[in-house]
């Protein structure tokens, strides 16, 4: 038997067509006839429209349309849009009435045949308002949110109260705008009563399903086309208001329409991670052992939807403690509408609980891996199930050992490299494992080839090579040899790339339909005139490298499978399958778990501050693609990295308008802000997720690494920073050091 | 954008003659007027005129024409050997892409990164005289903390110009009337009350070339610039230094610094403080108080005080190092 491929360095298939620019992005699609919508956006905080002038824009040159709540056709909203197949990431169709909820809404829509024409036509509308003093910041509400969502077990205020150690911290992460490469767009084609949406999207069935809907058209008539991703980060799991815009104006003028969405409205049209004010209380012994967990999270949202960022979820399982409590609150502004960013929940939630933990040891004088040592979590506390498969204390200490852990001394800037104090931190990773249900559909060619299809989608974080090894690992096919095909709504259905669940959900599915189709290519060889199994027991061979052979032959003594389908003079075999969630997953909690190492330079001269090296090792279950798992793993603690020391998305507070609304002054991380970086997967296979033992890992690294940086920074300059981005000013603060 | 007439000039005397901006890399003014800031009726296309040389002066120093883009003078031998904190300051800005295409005279002719410059929805006194500004009462982290008027508070945000500030650059420019030429710290004005105001170029006046002078055997320079990021970023506070130490003394030493100032901002204060003394830290130290004596703070940027005051003593530190 030939190795499998399965965890090999299998280069991206799709790699070559995007670094040749052959791969096509939402807009890149060439359409006959497209004209270009142009989307002008409310330049007030709260309010209502009063008028909308028209006149010269319309009769400029090349107008076919100026498009708003007066005039536009219907839109309708969703039946249940927090649902699959039905999620609107604002619930609010556009141009529903003549409100504006926030800075940056959509107010009407130029389109015309040229993009010049529709940008100048904009420019020409004149929209009068009846501004309202806008709520900008949570300090604008005076009255308590109610309490969204409440966990609790034992009876954290007494054992906190009671506590010989106590941590009490409020932990603020600012606004953070996904900022994917690819921005936002949509072309909507109609050919009669059908509509073709080339999109950009994590999810395209769904897209497909809410189209339906919003348009209300049968969802046989809606199909969705998103070949190429660049990037996500879950800005794009669920339809944007531009998204209905383009279907909307393309029936109306009867034309394909594009509409693009520029930057600067991505900071308020296509969501956002909220700010997050979290207040954690410790309780624990004098050794170090937690008594209590109290954590109190509370995050803006828009006041169209209310959408809880759950920084909350992990604090009930992520460490051993008896009473622990934990809350949630939300507080309705005129702000544009959140939405999930790469590690939900978890990244700011963890940030603030393991900063916590992280002053906890401090106070205790005690190792920082040594108090999450003390509190390791040996079962679900939460739910008081076993776990699928755990193996976090491997985590740090194997990370630990690489990183030279051992030679951390505790004490404020005491280790050096020359000129520059070095400050060491670390943190936790964690994220829910999850599987649902998908179908796919592989097919064999008498030309030799094999194709996997699923209406799932690629967003640049490897799913096109996860499917084609997945075939290639069952047929023995090579992977070159594999056509991957992608997000496009009429393939069999799949999952949305979404809560890192993808891989799992999807890999069942075509380990199925592989072996269905194998199914059906062994009944052929056993009826084939000329096939050397011609009459013998289907059940009694098998195929493996790309041949049919007798079970228990070496491959090579059996036919290559594009022989007996050429024999047998057919096209090719197709067969699909269907697969849901894990069997036992109500047996189990199911989770990935991490563990980051980080080490910042620090020169108080100049008060300039930089990451020098991270390593992170990772329980992800088994890794199908070593490659691009290895790039998830990367990509995350790189964006770790900017949300601990960089990003922030700045609101002016008299109107909510996000002032840094672009990729010069919205700081993300660059090359050269990062250092020499290492990921070492543990690969335990998961025993309960599915046959391959694959959990999902595209946010998982995102979690524990801000919290691992402020420690580090701490380490270095004595600063506790408690509110990101840290900025030089926060740093230089304190002039001791 | 505004739709706009453009022509190509093949003659400084053919550019100078047509009313009109002056376009050359375009990375200032086109990413303008896509958000309406610049709203020119007519764009002058530059990049045909015979300026892209950079030469050796008659008195030793280097002439270097307005369309000399950025990558090529910071790569230039002569520049990287003898003008090394022009240099380091041209490679510190902006992307690699960006200063492909950004030339000599639009750099130094960049506006500024103010938010509510940016944005004509806002009131801006630099754009539209009168109007207000918004920066003064609303985020100010990157604005500046010397030469604000109550009018106007914008960051200068080239680097190159820091440098050429302290190497005493001549500016040289043509219009109607002919070309004269004038120092680099007398081309930038204070906002005062008119913001909008920004250099002395007359409507229809061109950047041709610059000049640097040529420096004393024996002299260093360096640039540094301090920011959050370590690439693309403008500076919070930057230092340019260009000094000649003799004997463990500071002979001669030219000071600027970019990121906290409404210009790029030469300070002589600094300069009288530091030259007969001791090249030592403490003296350098004493120099950046002198430079930062008038400064003041708007509500987020005080930090930018202390900041810049580190970057001119590390600056001067690392310069004087080999000296």
């Amino acid at each position: 038997m030939a190795a499998s491929v399965v965890g090999t360095a299998v280069t991206r298939v799709d790699g070559r067509v995007k670094v040749t620019g052959a791969a096509r992005y939402a807009v890149d699609h060439p359409i006959e006839g497209v004209v270009y919508g142009v989307p002008i956006a409310s330049t007030i905080g709260s309010g209502k429209i009063t008028a909308i002038d028209t006149s010269v824009a319309e009769k400029m040159p090349g107008v076919l349309a100026i498009l708003h709540h007066g005039n536009c056709g219907p839109l309708f909203r969703t039946a249940s849009p927090f649902e699959q197949d039905s999620w609107m990431s604002e619930s609010r169709p556009p141009f529903e009435d003549d409100t504006v909820y926030y800075y940056g809404q959509f107010v009407a829509l130029a389109v015309a045949n040229t993009f010049e024409q529709a940008l100048d036509a904009a420019s020409h509308v004149k929209i009068s308002y009846r501004e309202e003093k806008p709520l900008t910041r949570m300090s604008d509400v005076a009255e308590q949110p109610p309490v969204r969502s409440r966990y609790a077990r034992g009876d954290a205020e007494s054992a906190y109260n009671s506590a010989p150690m106590k941590i009490d911290a409020t932990y603020i992460t600012p606004t953070e705008t996904h900022n994917p490469m690819e921005m936002h767009g949509t072309i909507a084609v109609w050919n009669g009563d059908k509509v073709t949406l080339y999109e950009t999207t994590q999810g395209v069935m769904n897209h497909q399903g809410v189209m339906s809907q919003t348009l209300g058209v049968p969802i046989e008539d809606v199909h969705i086309i998103s070949p190429f991703v660049g990037s996500g980060f879950g800005g794009k799991l669920a339809p944007w208001p531009h998204s209905l815009l383009a279907a909307m104006a393309a029936r109306r003028v009867n034309r394909p329409v594009k509409v693009s969405v520029p930057r600067s409205l991505m900071f308020t049209t296509v969501g956002h991670r909220p700010l997050t004010e979290q207040r954690v209380r410790l309780g624990a012994t004098e050794d170090g052992k937690l008594m209590a967990i109290v954590h109190e999270a509370k995050n803006p949202t828009s006041m169209i939807v209310d959408f809880m960022e759950r920084c909350t979820g992990p604090t009930p399982m992520i460490y051993s403690c008896p009473n622990v409590t934990a809350t949630e609150q939300l507080v309705k502004l005129n702000i544009g509408t959140p939405c999930p960013m790469r590690g939900p929940g978890r990244t700011p939630g963890m940030y603030a609980l393991d900063s916590a933990m992280d002053e906890l040891a401090v106070k205790l004088n005690l190792d920082p891996m040594e108090v999450r040592l003390r509190n390791y979590a040996e079962k679900d506390e939460s739910s008081n199930l076993p776990f699928s498969s755990k193996h976090l204390r491997e985590c740090y200490q194997t990370g630990a050992e690489k990183f030279g852990w051992s030679k951390r001394t505790p004490g404020v800037g005491s280790m050096r490299d020359g000129s520059e104090i070095l400050g060491w931190g670390m943190g936790t990773a964690t994220w829910d494992a999850y599987r649902g249900g998908s179908q796919a559909r592989v097919r064999l060619s008498a030309d030799g080839r094999a194709r996997v299809s699923c209406a799932t989608q690629d967003i640049g974080t490897g799913t096109y090579t996860v499917v084609a090894i997945i075939v290639s690992d069952k047929t023995g096919i090579p992977v070159e040899r594999i056509d991957a095909v992608l997000g496009d709504s009429s393939l069999p259905p799949g999952p949305t790339s979404g809560g890192s669940a993808a891989t799992a959900t999807v890999i069942p599915a075509v380990a199925a339909a592989s072996m269905n189709v194998i199914g059906e290519l062994l009944k052929l060889a056993v009826i084939t005139d000329g096939s050397p199994f011609n009459g013998a027991d289907a059940t009694t061979l098998a195929m493996s490298s790309g041949r049919v052979h007798k079970k228990g032959d070496a491959p090579e003594s059996g036919v290559p499978f594009e022989q007996l389908l050429k024999l047998r003079r057919v096209a090719a075999l197709e067969a699909e399958a269907k697969t849901g969630g894990a069997p036992d997953e109500d047996k189990y909690s199911m989770h990935s778990f991490g563990a980051h190492f980080v080490e910042v330079g620090w020169d108080p001269g100049i008060a300039r501050l930089r990451v020098r090296r991270t390593l992170t090792v990772m329980d992800a279950g088994r890794i199908i693609s070593e490659k691009s798992g290895r790039n998830q793993i990367l990509g995350a603690v790189v964006m770790g990295i900017g949300m601990a020391m960089l990003e922030e998305t700045i609101y002016d507070p008299r109107n909510a308008k996000p002032l840094n609304n672009n990729y010069a002054d919205y700081l993300v991380a660059t090359n050269a802000d990062i250092p020499e970086q290492e990921c070492i997967f543990l690969d335990y296979p998961d025993p309960v997720i599915g046959e391959y033992g694959a959990r999902g890992i595209g946010e998982i690294g995102l979690t524990g690494v801000a919290s691992a940086l402020t420690m580090a920074t701490y380490h270095a300059t004595g600063v506790r920073v408690r509110d990101l981005p840290i900025r030089i000013e926060k740093l230089m603060a304190n002039r001791a050091v | 954008m505004q739709p706009f007439g453009f022509t190509q000039a093949k003659t400084v005397d053919g550019a100078v003659a047509q009313s009109g901006r002056f376009v050359a890399g375009g990375t200032t003014l086109i990413d303008l007027m896509k958000l309406d800031v610049e709203t020119p009726r007519q764009v002058v296309d530059i990049n045909l005129l015979p300026l892209d040389r950079v030469e050796a002066a008659p008195d030793g120093g280097l002439k270097i024409g307005a369309l000399v883009r950025n990558s090529d003078l910071a790569n230039h031998p002569d520049v990287k050997a003898r003008y090394t904190v022009l240099s380091e300051a041209l490679l510190s800005g902006a992307s690699p892409q960006l200063r492909n295409m950004a030339t000599t005279g639009g750099n130094l002719l960049q506006r500024t990164r103010c938010y509510y410059f940016r944005d004509t929805n806002y009131a801006c006194n630099k754009r539209q005289p009168g109007s207000g500004c918004p920066a003064i009462d609303g985020f100010n982290r990157v604005h500046a903390v010397l030469g604000g008027s109550e009018n106007c508070v914008a960051t200068h945000p080239s680097d190159m110009a820091v440098a050429m500030m302290a190497l005493e650059t001549l500016v040289h420019m043509q219009g109607t009337k002919g070309e004269r030429q004038i120092a680099l710290d007398d081309f930038y004005l204070a906002p005062g009350s008119t913001p909008d105001k920004e250099n002395v170029l007359e409507p229809g006046e061109l950047i041709t070339y610059v000049t640097l002078p040529a420096l004393a055997a024996g002299t260093k320079s360096y640039y540094l610039k301090l920011r959050d990021r370590a690439q693309y970023e403008f500076a919070l506070a930057s230092a340019a230094v260009v000094v000649q130490v003799d004997g463990g003394r500071v002979k001669r030493v030219r000071i600027a610094m970019g990121g906290v100032g409404t210009k790029p901002w030469r300070s002589k204060e600094a300069e009288a403080v530091l030259e007969g003394k001791a090249a030592n830290e403490q003296n350098f130290r004493a120099a950046a108080e002198a430079a930062l004596r008038d400064a003041k703070p708007l509500r987020y940027n005080g930090f930018k005080i202390e900041l810049a005051k580190r970057a001119v003593v590390r600056a001067l530190m690392v310069a004087t190092q080999n000296a």
